[in-house]
């Protein structure tokens, strides 16, 4: 009585977005059955990880064993890029632009297209910008980030309902892909891809960003969206799903409370660096079988964990 | 295939005698269509009913319950592949591993790592819940004396692993009351150990590599009488172990393949020397199917951070979580502390709390009965008005541990402003953040 694996019938498959340009650009996507379900379908394009560079120097806001890795480099994002690269082997980096903030330090769109640019020429590897997330400033910030480092095929964000049309259509001037961020639904996902594709912009040039929980802080939402996407995409044809995610994790993992308790105010969490690189590890894990392509990680032993486990699932 | 609820409905006697624990025939024909009953639950159906119901009522993975010495867990009983098509019922049983070869000093600082490792959230006791005990050598007397220290000074449920039946038997004597699971019954000792597991009435595991001998031995054992399994694939690479979960799950749901209708036991602690490594890989487990995982060691900072997973994976996505309407203290306040108010639905709580607690400033949350919505929704369904806030402000015993009468409301509910000071007329309403990450920041700007 030969035992036959049940199949799982796909109907789809994801689409491949190419980021950066050159010899160090990556293909994302390309999945034809759930993720690392290989036994069953193609995963041609493995996950990958951006390493996460603040444009300023994080500070008190970083719990110390995310910032102790990057001490001597905080506050140069080109610097910091750069030892991502050299002495971590990041694949690509995601500065996120935390200084136009408007509820904080309200860096002009000019400051940070500037620094976005040196840090674009200083490296080889694929960049993605993130903006904070205000609808308004990052309205004006991305486009400008994009004029600046026009042809280098940035990967820009988060574009959301409220302000997709001047991010999508200077990324469509300037040859750059979209982050289509959407809150926690597959619908609301779907209608964003749907409308920047409307504007113009191609599959071939927008990431899904589902918006990421951190662990013990509504990961759960995350990864049944992320699920829910998978599902649609690839056995119910639904091919304005059917693009590659990203998923900015390493700031909703390190924020929590129990990442920036330290050993003296919490021995009986264990040891604080080894805790926290295992949440934003063991986030990584959760986002990466519930279907993310590119992950935005932080603490560079979370970054080799993550990749050394990608490789044993998916080689 | 499987009837449905009115298929089995049809078949039941329709008294509504209740003694099943359901109300109606019908509530509880759909509970044994859904896999959460079974029909020997029922007194009057008829042998040839039963017969013709036992097949097609019977879970798709055989719920086992493992005890603990003050509480019953229960592993299996799973019915979807995707948490959002319904829920994940039973949590992943999270084990440490004890063997004959550790030294009695090793041995009782893991007992006592084991009962520290208890965390309270959202009303809940986070914890491991399990020693794997592994005899090593064939002693059946320092098995048995290694279980019965185990017994006496933990809470822990049991799983007992030797290929021997001798040493199972002297293990599970000493476990007593703490009925233990037993195994790896393998092609090589299956008649032996079932024969065992069977006479004393415990859950078994069944071990094989490779499907069909896994199959094998399942169907033998079942063939002997044998109920409760477990089992365990054998595959020790990462790749491999995680399609057999996806593989096991899958053939028990779809095809109901029965020699499959167990629930899995997995082994990262034999997977790899990295406990680093160990700890992703058990997160997998966690989150794809896995009834028991089996860890190395039992440190905090790799278990707390399973636990999360753990209850994130298996909250039920049909009922949003809650916490329980009250006053939380936070950061140790006082009488001229700032007061805030939001929502109960968890996440809220979590990450309004976390970012009070993160800026020291002591201050009291006054968490209202919103029925598990957030801010907003809350507030657009009516319930997070200035009515039921202010009613619940005067009620909830605030003014008597503050002397502060300002009152700070979420950002996204700034329109109940109004109302909430006509409520409260000696009270001062300010409007805080809508973004909790700028909680900090205000409350040190007031």
């Amino acid at each position: 009585m030969a035992f036959e694996i049940p199949k799982q019938i796909y109907s789809g498959a994801i689409k491949s977005v190419t980021i950066g340009k050159g010899g160090k650009a990556i293909t994302l996507g390309g999945e034809t059955s759930y993720p690392f379900y290989v036994f069953e379908g193609a995963m041609p394009h493995v996950p990958r990880i951006a390493m996460e560079v603040w444009d300023k120097n994080p500070g008190d806001e970083w719990a110390d064993p995310a910032l102790a890795p990057f001490k001597d480099v905080a506050g140069d994002p080109v610097a910091w890029a750069q030892k991502c690269i050299k002495n971590y082997g990041a694949e690509a980096i995601a500065l996120i632009l935390v200084s136009t903030d408007p509820n904080g330090d309200d860096a002009s769109p000019e400051a940070a297209a500037a620094t976005a640019k040196k840090v674009a020429d200083a490296i080889d590897v694929p960049l993605i910008i993130y903006g904070t997330g205000s609808v308004d400033k990052d309205a004006e910030v991305l486009p400008a980030v994009a004029e600046a480092c026009a042809d280098k095929n940035l990967i820009i964000g988060p574009a959301q309902d409220k302000n997709y049309k001047k991010i999508g259509a200077a990324a469509l001037a300037y040859n750059h892909t979209v982050i289509a961020f959407s809150p926690i639904d597959v619908n609301l996902a779907k209608q964003l891809n749907i409308l920047l594709g409307q504007l113009g912009v191609k599959d071939s040039h927008i990431l899904v960003d589902p918006t990421t929980g951190g662990l013990g802080y509504g990961l759960e939402y995350t990864y049944s969206v992320m699920e829910r996407d998978r599902m649609a995409a690839l056995t119910q044809e639904d091919d304005k799903l059917q693009l590659p995610i990203i998923c900015y994790l390493g700031q909703e993992v390190w924020k929590v409370k129990e990442c920036r308790l330290t050993n003296d105010e919490a021995p009986h969490l264990g040891d604080q660096t080894k805790r926290g690189i295992l949440m934003e590890a063991i986030t990584a894990v959760d986002l990466l079988l519930a279907g993310a392509d590119l992950l935005v990680m932080r603490h560079p032993e979370a970054v080799k964990l993550t990749k050394s486990f990608i490789q044993e699932l998916a080689g | 295939m499987a009837l449905t609820g009115i298929e089995i409905f049809k078949l039941l006697p329709k008294t509504n005698c209740k003694e099943c624990d359901f109300s109606t025939c019908l509530a509880f024909a759909m509970a044994l269509a859904g896999g959460k009953a079974e029909l020997a639950a029922c007194p009057y159906v008829s042998d040839e009913v039963r017969d013709k119901l036992a097949e097609a009522s019977a879970p798709p993975i055989r719920p086992v319950k493992i005890a603990m010495k003050d509480a019953t867990k229960t592993v299996g009983g799973e019915t979807v592949m995707f948490r959002h098509e319904k829920t994940f019922f039973n949590p992943t049983i999270i084990a440490g591993l004890l063997t004959t070869a550790m030294d009695s000093a090793t041995v009782d600082k893991k007992i006592a790592q084991f009962m520290k490792l208890q965390f309270e959230r959202v009303g809940l006791n986070l914890r491991p819940e399990m020693f794997a005990i592994k005899d090593v050598d064939g002693d059946a007397g320092k098995f048995a004396a290694l279980v019965k220290k185990v017994v006496d000074s933990s809470d822990a449920a049991l799983m007992l692993c030797s290929d021997k039946a001798e040493v199972l038997k002297a293990g599970a004597a000493a476990a007593g009351d703490r009925k233990p699971i037993i195994g790896p019954a393998t092609a090589a000792n299956a008649d032996a150990v079932g024969a065992l597991a069977k006479e004393l009435g415990l859950p078994l595991l069944a071990k094989a590599e490779g499907y069909d001998a896994l199959a094998e031995l399942t169907t033998k054992l079942t063939g002997m009488g044998l109920k409760d399994l477990l089992i365990d694939s054998g595959s020790r690479t990462l790749k491999q172990a995680f399609q057999d979960q996806i593989v096991i799950r899958r053939a028990a749901l779809v095809p109901k393949f029965r020699p499959f209708g167990f629930s899995t036991v997995c082994c990262p602690c034999e997977m790899t020397d990295d406990p680093m490594k160990e700890a992703l890989y058990a997160a997998v487990f966690i989150a794809k199917y896995g009834g028991i995982v089996v860890l190395s060691d039992l440190d905090a900072s790799v278990v707390f951070p399973l636990l999360l997973e753990r209850l994130n994976i298996y909250t039920d996505p049909q009922k949003p979580m809650i916490i329980t309407p009250g006053i939380y203290e936070l950061n140790n306040p006082g009488p001229d502390s700032p007061i805030a108010v939001t929502t109960n639905f968890a996440l809220t709580y979590f990450i309004v709390s976390g970012e009070i607690e993160g800026s020291k400033v002591p201050a009291w949350l006054i968490i209202q009965d919103t029925e598990g919505l957030s801010v907003m929704t809350a507030w657009a369904a009516g319930k997070f008005s200035g009515d039921m806030v202010g009613a619940w402000i005067k009620k909830c015993g605030i003014l008597d541990k503050a002397k502060n009468r300002t009152i700070i409301i979420p950002g996204y509910a700034a329109g109940i402003s109004g109302e909430l000071e006509e409520e409260l007329p000696d009270w001062k309403v300010l409007i805080g953040p809508r973004e909790a990450s700028h909680i900090p920041a205000f409350l040190k700007s007031i």
